[in-house]
């Protein structure tokens, strides 16, 4: 009997040193800490502001390093390139937080100094400094996102359910194609498309706020269509089938059994649709316009629209500047509530009126 | 049955029609609306197609000398922004893609796992702040900034092209518009990496994982490999947003004729969407027709773009990128 005995060269990694679970926390601590009093030192020594992004990089830097030596030491190379990596990862998340945490604080700081009843009573109309707001904004948002609503749905559901239900061969998979083709269309050339099909009617230089319902029903449609189409194929084949066997015709199982089934999906996929398309710019700014007066009329003259509202506040600063800008953040603030909103209202829905499809 | 089929060829047809499913009059309705509701979207997207060659046909055909800044010939105008647009949206993919791999990364393997779906919804966010937004943030706070980093690199790093001073006073700069770029794309470039890091085999992961393998490992010898098509395919819808993105850009960027590739100059070359919406409110004539034609050379190369990246997504049939 001979002794089993790894081969000299190879460590076992069950005896290897390890390090303990807190060690990365700790040096992590020490690291940002230092990083702090090196930018404080020099802060104060050349007059400058402390920096607070630039203590935190320095101090990822001292920890990167920090964890690499020691865990090489300890641990070995392999897992020290894991400890490296996984830092790396972890950074990137947070690099990605940083813009979305900013832009969050800036908007609702700058944005709170007009958050207040004027902002959501009074129109544009013959204001040059202080004052005013963004109703007829806020109208024009709501009727053209709800006209592009009224045209998107039942298209969009239709065509979703065609695909699901009824769909073979090749037009459906052309469709299929084409609805992802159609998903990445720039919303400056859906505005121009608008603008050319209206201008054939109205000749050169139309803008109406029907026109721009048209450019936002064609960003909008494909997002329905995808959103309703995997809603749709999560519905569970005998529920269908059990519905056939009793007889009951498939457009009724169509509207009765699959539909109800999906119905917290769909809905959750529209609101996230209308929330994509409520802040689209460019394509109203080419076909709606920008005015300063309410119109209630879809199919006559400009209408302003909250998106445009606050990029034609900040581009046509007037003499007063800051009352401008300030319109611009509190429309900003106004927008992202919106949007934040059906995001968070769409996600509870999907949450709470899911179908209970297990067993 | 078959005996009378067999013996009355006549009644049998009679008789096998009732076993073919009953033609309900709901039934023809319901499906011819479905069919044509998705002929609908292909009609819109040839109309697309056909309204602006049709309107952009005035500018191909018209003198250059009536358009706008009277460059020499059309491609003279055109060329500048293409050059633009691609330059814009190449930098933004350079930098949001390392880190949109390493985000869904995060989320799909390291996060725990309670915290993954709130960190994906915390990131999809990001997709949700309007443009404009983006461009009020760009110009507030982002470019001010960026501002001492870019004097930094103009100072010690001139001597690469890229980085070639004067610096812009202001640093409304092309890198600028990229970085704001690269955040707007990251979202969805995360939900395709992250969606297909999710799909690999749980089998390979724990072989990698039972033969001694660090996570790190398990990951390039893994997950990598099975998302290449995934991460190359969100690269690429990545991209086509960030050549069709439009107000960021035009409110961000201080743009003009040119083509260069300094990245911190106040001279910077403007893109395809930023241009058309910056002009088009003031635009009369023939310089409408020559936007058009310009959104049309957009509208094909986002095509170009996106059917690629579909292409290789389906080659893969068990994951989409909507949503």
């Amino acid at each position: 009997m001979t002794a089993t005995q790894a081969p000299a060269g190879i460590t076992n990694s069950l005896t290897q040193g390890r390090l303990h679970p807190r060690t990365p926390w700790v040096i992590l601590g020490l690291s940002l800490t230092a990083a702090a009093g090196i930018i404080s030192l020099i802060s104060a020594a050349t007059d400058a502001p402390f920096s607070l992004v630039g203590a935190i990089a320095l101090g990822v830097l001292f920890y990167l390093v920090m964890i690499v030596v020691i865990s090489r030491q300890v641990e070995g190379s392999r897992k020290a390139t894991d400890r490296f990596v996984t830092a790396l990862v972890t950074g990137a998340f947070l690099i990605a937080m940083t813009p979305l945490v900013s832009l969050l604080v800036t908007v609702v700081v700058n944005g709170s100094a007009r958050f207040d009843v004027q902002f959501f009573t009074s129109s544009m109309r013959n204001v040059v400094g202080e004052g005013g707001g963004a109703i007829h904004a806020i109208v024009g948002t709501l009727l053209m996102t709800g006209t592009a609503a009224i045209i998107s749905i039942p298209i969009g559901l239709l065509t979703a359910i065609y695909l699901v239900e009824y769909g073979r061969g090749p037009l459906a998979r052309a469709i299929t194609f084409f609805v992802d083709v159609m998903t990445g269309i720039p919303s400056i050339v859906a505005g121009l498309f608008a603008y050319a099909l209206f201008a054939l009617f109205f000749g050169p230089g139309v803008r109406m706020g029907f026109a721009g319902a048209i450019a936002l029903s064609v960003l909008m449609i494909p997002v329905v269509v995808r959103s309703c189409e995997e809603m749709l194929r999560v519905v569970p084949n005998e529920l269908r089938e059990a519905s056939y066997a009793l007889g009951v015709p498939k457009w009724l199982t169509i509207v009765n059994v699959v539909l109800p089934t999906s119905a917290a999906g769909i809905a959750t996929g529209i609101m996230l649709s209308i929330a994509r398309v409520i802040g689209e710019t460019a394509p109203l700014l080419i076909v709606a316009g920008f005015t300063t007066s309410m119109n209630y009329n879809l199919f006559a003259d400009r209408m302003q629209s909250l998106p445009v509202f606050v990029f034609t506040s900040y581009a046509n600063q007037g003499v007063e500047t800051q009352a401008y800008l300030d319109r611009a953040w509190a429309g900003a603030l106004t927008l992202i509530l919106i949007v934040m909103l059906l995001n968070l209202a769409a996600r509870l829905i999907a949450r709470f009126f899911a179908p209970k499809l297990g067993r | 049955m078959s005996a009378t089929e067999a013996t009355e060829p006549t009644e049998a047809t009679e008789q096998r029609t009732p076993i073919r499913a009953k033609q309900r009059l709901g039934d023809i309705v319901f499906s011819r609306a479905a069919l044509i509701s998705g002929s609908v979207i292909l009609l819109i997207l040839a109309l697309v197609a056909i309204f602006l060659v049709a309107q952009s046909l005035p500018a191909v055909v018209a003198d250059p000398g009536d358009f706008i800044g009277q460059p020499a010939s059309l491609w003279d105008y055109v060329w500048p922004l293409v050059f633009g647009t691609l330059w814009s949206a190449a930098l933004a993919l350079v930098m949001a893609l390392p880190l949109a791999v390493g985000i869904a990364l995060f989320i799909s393997h390291y996060a725990p796992r309670r915290l993954a779906q709130l960190l994906g919804y915390i990131i999809d966010l990001l997709a949700a702040v309007p443009s404009v937004v983006y461009g009020l943030w760009g110009i507030g706070v982002l470019a001010p900034a960026v501002l001492p980093a870019y004097q930094w690199l103009t100072e010690n790093l001139g001597w690469i092209p890229f980085f070639a001073g004067p610096v812009s006073g202001t640093g409304r700069t092309i890198l600028t518009a990229a970085i704001v770029l690269g955040v707007m794309i990251l979202p969805v470039m995360t939900a395709i990496c992250r969606e297909i890091f999710l799909q690999t085999p749980v089998l390979h992961e724990e072989a990698a994982l039972a033969l001694g393998a660090t996570r790190w490992e398990m990951i390039t010898m893994a997950v990598l490999p099975f998302g290449r098509p995934g991460i190359i395919s969100g690269a690429m819808l990545g991209l086509g947003r960030a050549l069709g993105e439009t107000m960021a850009v035009a409110m961000v960027l201080s743009p003009q004729a040119i083509i260069t590739f300094a990245l911190l100059q106040s001279a910077n070359p403007n893109t395809i969407a930023a241009n058309i919406a910056l002009s088009f409110p003031e635009s009369y004539g023939v310089n409408v027709n020559l936007l058009i034609f310009t959104g049309l050379v957009l509208f094909l190369i986002t095509l170009a773009v996106n059917s690629i990246a579909r292409y290789i997504v389906n080659r893969r049939k068990d994951f989409s990128g909507a949503n």
